[in-house]
């Protein structure tokens, strides 16, 4: 395979065009290229250092330092499970595991139909509602166990 | 608008004071305000706010209600938070105001002038602009 | 028709023990015997707080504010206050004058918040720039820029006394001066809103309720120090913030109140939104910076200070979103108003994200001095579901748990810390008896063996290393002498760690050590964890007294362990029992126990 062999969009191709030239523009390029794959596939990486002339392993030091940046491609829906302390003290740890039983899923897998990925979040500042999860930009709160197989069914038909 | 000088930015306070004073709104004298910060979002602030239009069409208020939104009061707990401010009555925050009691508010609050029963939250703390 | 009062009778659980159903009650029927129930309309409503001070009754339009009110005091209230409108003065609520450490300038009210940085949240449409400016927003723009002299500025905030909300801190405008004073033309302001302590959101509602506060107070900043440029430094975690504060850049631009010549002044500055990207030690200032760089944050040793030499090597001033709030109402109050709120050496306010167990959970401002019994039972209406008090968690990570005997305390920079914990910036997690404190603590070391970001050894090996003790203990095979282990390798990161990520993530095993180890001792020793939090320690038994054979529990256990026959007492068998819980939530007669 050719190094950086991946289509960019037009718009996400300015962008890089436009912060490439400004100081420190790197983690907010990473952002804007894990906005269109959903994460930063090796050959946007690759294409990025090409444009860029930021050498590949700094740009790999950068994404496997931040926690925000995938090197995997997520699944289709993205569970978030806050693990913030408000979360954690009202449940959000059983309501993990739950969701990964449901799913039979492990940390970082994709379930086999390439439908849902779990991620454990930091706060997701909705302290007032906890435990809380994010399907997507979806936030369900003040939740339980028994709510979940629900919860999750509603995203398989999407 | 074009960049201002200082005396606009002045003059632009004055006016707009001046409208604030006279509680009216572009020529609404009733305003309803939803919580939307995250929380209140996450909680149904959006649905809440769209029911709120819904009934206030269905009840012909539309014309005299102007329904603004405003970011978190603070009051996590009974999310999503409406505020309403209207002519003889007292300035009352409402808490827990699902999509689904958006028309008994409209229905009671702003037509038939009383409260609600059990979602009424106290404003926590003075206006230290106003003071 | 139209009520002429509103008698609002609080209906929270506190309230509703102490009767306030039959007041209520006797409101209503008060009013229909004096004949006057077309002009009041007695309302439930939700929790007051001041839940030790309930029943708690409250008439609108006087906002006449009524505590320990009696079925019996419903007569006076009807005849006086509703006919003849006069208030039932016994009733109402007074201020401890003496216990009053909160002095607020000609304010008088029941309420023990008080909003300085919160003043538009909740009042005003974020997206709207000209409702901000009726409420005096830019209005202390204006003076920095027309009316005060740039020293003039930094001497008006170090009067103030205001200090950083981060939780350092750090005089805010001793951070100013030291940048104006640093030599160079190029100079910037960076706003640090990367709000990384779980369980703290002061800093998102702020931006999302009120963002040209932010950039109002970037730009006065900017003119005191000398910078024309700014970064605001977000979470990525945080889109609706981000959105709105593109909006109020745009809409300030349009106004002239941002880029060249601001209002006609001849100052230039602007204003550029960075986004983090999920790295806790991102919120360190100097790791903050490299991340702006566009690098790995990772964080430099101090001195030299960013104010001499921060991004980009340049004089750099770094302000928290709270600090940042409260720059205006300095400038357009005077820092002598200011002043005049707080204790002695804290002044002003502080924005507290109050949550966990607790009644009331939500944003809150109080003044510094404020204790933190008042936070907890009169704003946050006490602990969930009656249950007792076990600690509240100031600081996050880098805190520490503050017990019941140190509840009175007045809340202060220098106090909290003196208790063992910190001001930080500002999260405060009640727990209750149902949380164990070894767990809790794992549970920050686990987010700080993952936000560590490996530069220094103390911190890298250190967290990692207390990790694996506190595990162990929480698994049962712990030894006393991990305890004196947990406190030296804490002591030794507390010491020699590079910034305070490392220099704190020992505070809350440190903490709960000095308060709680019997508890710790009891899972060690007894192999016992009295929260039930611990799985490893727990033994669900069936109580054969209690149990009626119904088999609820058998038919939830997935595993199954549980036999018995029918309307006869069942057993759990421990060797097959994995813990889950399932059949203490499934029975319904409380049969089965958690050991």
């Amino acid at each position: 395979m050719i190094a950086g062999d991946i289509e960019f969009s037009d718009e996400l191709q300015s962008y890089i065009d436009e912060w490439s030239k400004k100081e420190g523009g790197l983690v907010m390029m990473l952002h804007r290229i894990q906005n269109e794959f959903g994460y930063v596939p090796r050959a946007a990486a690759e294409k990025l250092s090409l444009i860029s002339g930021i050498p590949l392993a700094k740009i790999y030091g950068v994404i496997t330092f931040y926690h925000f940046f995938k090197t995997t491609k997520p699944g289709k829906h993205r569970i978030s499970v806050c693990m913030g302390t408000a979360c954690y003290l009202k449940g959000s740890q059983e309501l993990l595991e739950e969701i990964r039983s449901i799913l039979s899923i492990e940390p970082d897998e994709v379930t086999d139909d390439g439908l849902f990925s779990v991620d454990e979040v930091r706060c997701l500042g909705c302290c007032g509602l906890a435990p809380v999860i994010m399907i997507d930009d979806e936030v369900y709160g003040k939740l339980t166990k028994e709510q979940l197989p629900d919860i999750i069914a509603k995203y398989r038909s999407l | 608008m074009a960049k201002m000088t200082l005396d606009q930015l002045r003059a632009l306070r004055a006016q707009k004071q001046e409208e604030l004073e006279k509680r009216t709104v572009e020529g609404k004298d009733i305003q309803m305000i939803v919580g939307m910060g995250t929380c209140g979002i996450a909680a149904g602030a959006k649905q809440t706010f769209d029911a709120i239009v819904a009934a206030l069409e269905k009840h012909n208020m539309a014309g005299k209600v102007v329904v603004r939104q405003t970011g978190c009061m603070g009051l996590c707990y009974v999310e999503p938070t409406v505020e309403v401010v209207m002519p003889d009555m007292p300035p009352v925050i409402y808490g827990k105001m699902t999509s689904d009691v958006a028309e008994e508010l409209v229905v009671k609050h702003l037509i038939e002038h009383s409260l609600l029963d059990n979602h009424i939250f106290d404003r926590p703390a003075v206006d230290i602009v106003k003071h | 028709m139209a009520y002429k009062n509103f008698i609002l009778v609080c209906g929270g659980t506190g309230c509703e023990s102490s009767r306030s159903d039959e007041i209520y009650k006797s409101l209503i029927s008060e009013a229909e015997a004096l004949g006057v129930s077309h002009d009041v309309q007695v309302v439930k409503t939700g929790c007051f707080g001041f839940c030790e001070q309930g029943p708690i009754v409250k008439v609108l339009p006087s906002e006449s504010f009524y505590v320990k009110v009696k079925p019996e005091d419903a007569h006076e209230i009807i005849a006086e206050q509703v006919i003849k409108g006069r208030e039932v003065s016994r009733l109402l609520y007074r201020k401890d004058k003496k216990a009053e450490t909160a002095k607020l300038e000609g304010i008088e009210s029941y309420q023990k918040q008080f909003r300085i940085v919160l003043r538009n949240c909740g009042v005003i449409n974020p997206e709207s720039i000209d409702e901000y400016i009726v409420r005096d927003g830019y209005r202390a723009l204006e003076k920095a820029l027309f009316e005060m002299t740039p020293e003039e500025v930094i001497a008006e905030v170090k009067a103030s006394g205001l200090r950083g909300r981060g939780g350092a801190g750090f005089p805010t405008g001793l951070k100013w001066e030291a940048a104006r004073k640093s030599p160079g033309d190029i100079k910037y302001i960076v706003c640090n809103a990367d709000e990384g302590d779980p369980g703290a959101y002061m800093d998102r509602s702020t931006i999302e309720g009120d963002p040209h506060s932010i950039l109002e107070a970037m730009v006065i900043a900017g003119r005191a120090v000398g910078a024309n440029f700014g970064y605001i430094y977000i979470r990525a975690e945080y889109p609706l913030a981000i959105e709105r504060l593109k909006i109020a850049i745009q809409q300030a631009k349009n106004y002239g109140l941002l880029g060249k010549d601001i209002l006609g002044s001849g100052f230039d500055f602007d204003i550029e939104i960075r986004l983090g990207a999920g790295a806790f030690v991102c919120g360190e200032e100097t790791a903050l910076l490299q991340s702006i760089e566009g690098k790995r944050g990772m964080p430099r040793p101090k001195p030299p200070f960013p104010a001499v030499k921060g991004l980009w090597g340049k004089p750099t001033v770094i302000n928290n979103v709270e600090t940042l709030a409260n720059v205006p109402v300095i400038l357009t109050r005077g820092a002598k108003w200011f002043a005049s709120i707080g204790t002695d050496k804290s002044k002003g306010t502080k924005v507290f994200a109050l949550t966990g167990k607790i009644n009331n959970s939500g944003l809150i401002e109080v003044p510094m001095g404020t204790t933190l019994r008042e936070i907890i039972f009169d704003i946050g209406g006490g602990i969930r579901n009656g249950k007792k008090f076990k600690g509240v968690q100031t600081g996050g990570p880098s805190g520490g748990i503050i017990v019941e005997k140190d509840l009175d305390t007045q809340i202060s920079y220098e106090s909290l810390t003196a208790l063992g914990s910190m001001m930080g910036s500002g999260g405060m997690i009640v727990m209750d008896e149902d949380d164990c404190v070894v767990d809790v603590s794992k549970f920050y070391m686990a987010f700080c063996v993952d936000e560590s970001c490996g530069k220094c050894a103390p911190c890298r090996i250190g967290t990692k290393q207390m990790y694996g003790l506190l595990d162990k203990i929480t698994k049962g095979q712990g030894e006393e002498a991990d305890l004196v282990k947990l406190e030296q390798i804490g002591k030794a990161m507390t010491k020699a760690s590079l910034c305070m990520l490392g220099g704190s993530a020992a505070n809350p095993t440190l903490a709960t050590l000095r308060h709680f180890r019997d508890e710790y001792l009891e899972h060690i020793r007894d192999k016992k964890c009295r929260a039930g939090k611990c799985k490893d320690l727990v033994v669900y038994e069936i109580d054969p007294i209690k149990c009626i054979g119904c088999g609820l529990c058998a038919r939830h256990c997935p595993v199954p362990c549980i036999t018995g026959e029918k309307k006869k007492p069942h057993v759990i068998d421990g060797s097959k029992c994995i813990k889950c819980g399932e059949c203490f939530v499934a029975c319904k007669f409380g049969a089965v126990v958690k050991r």
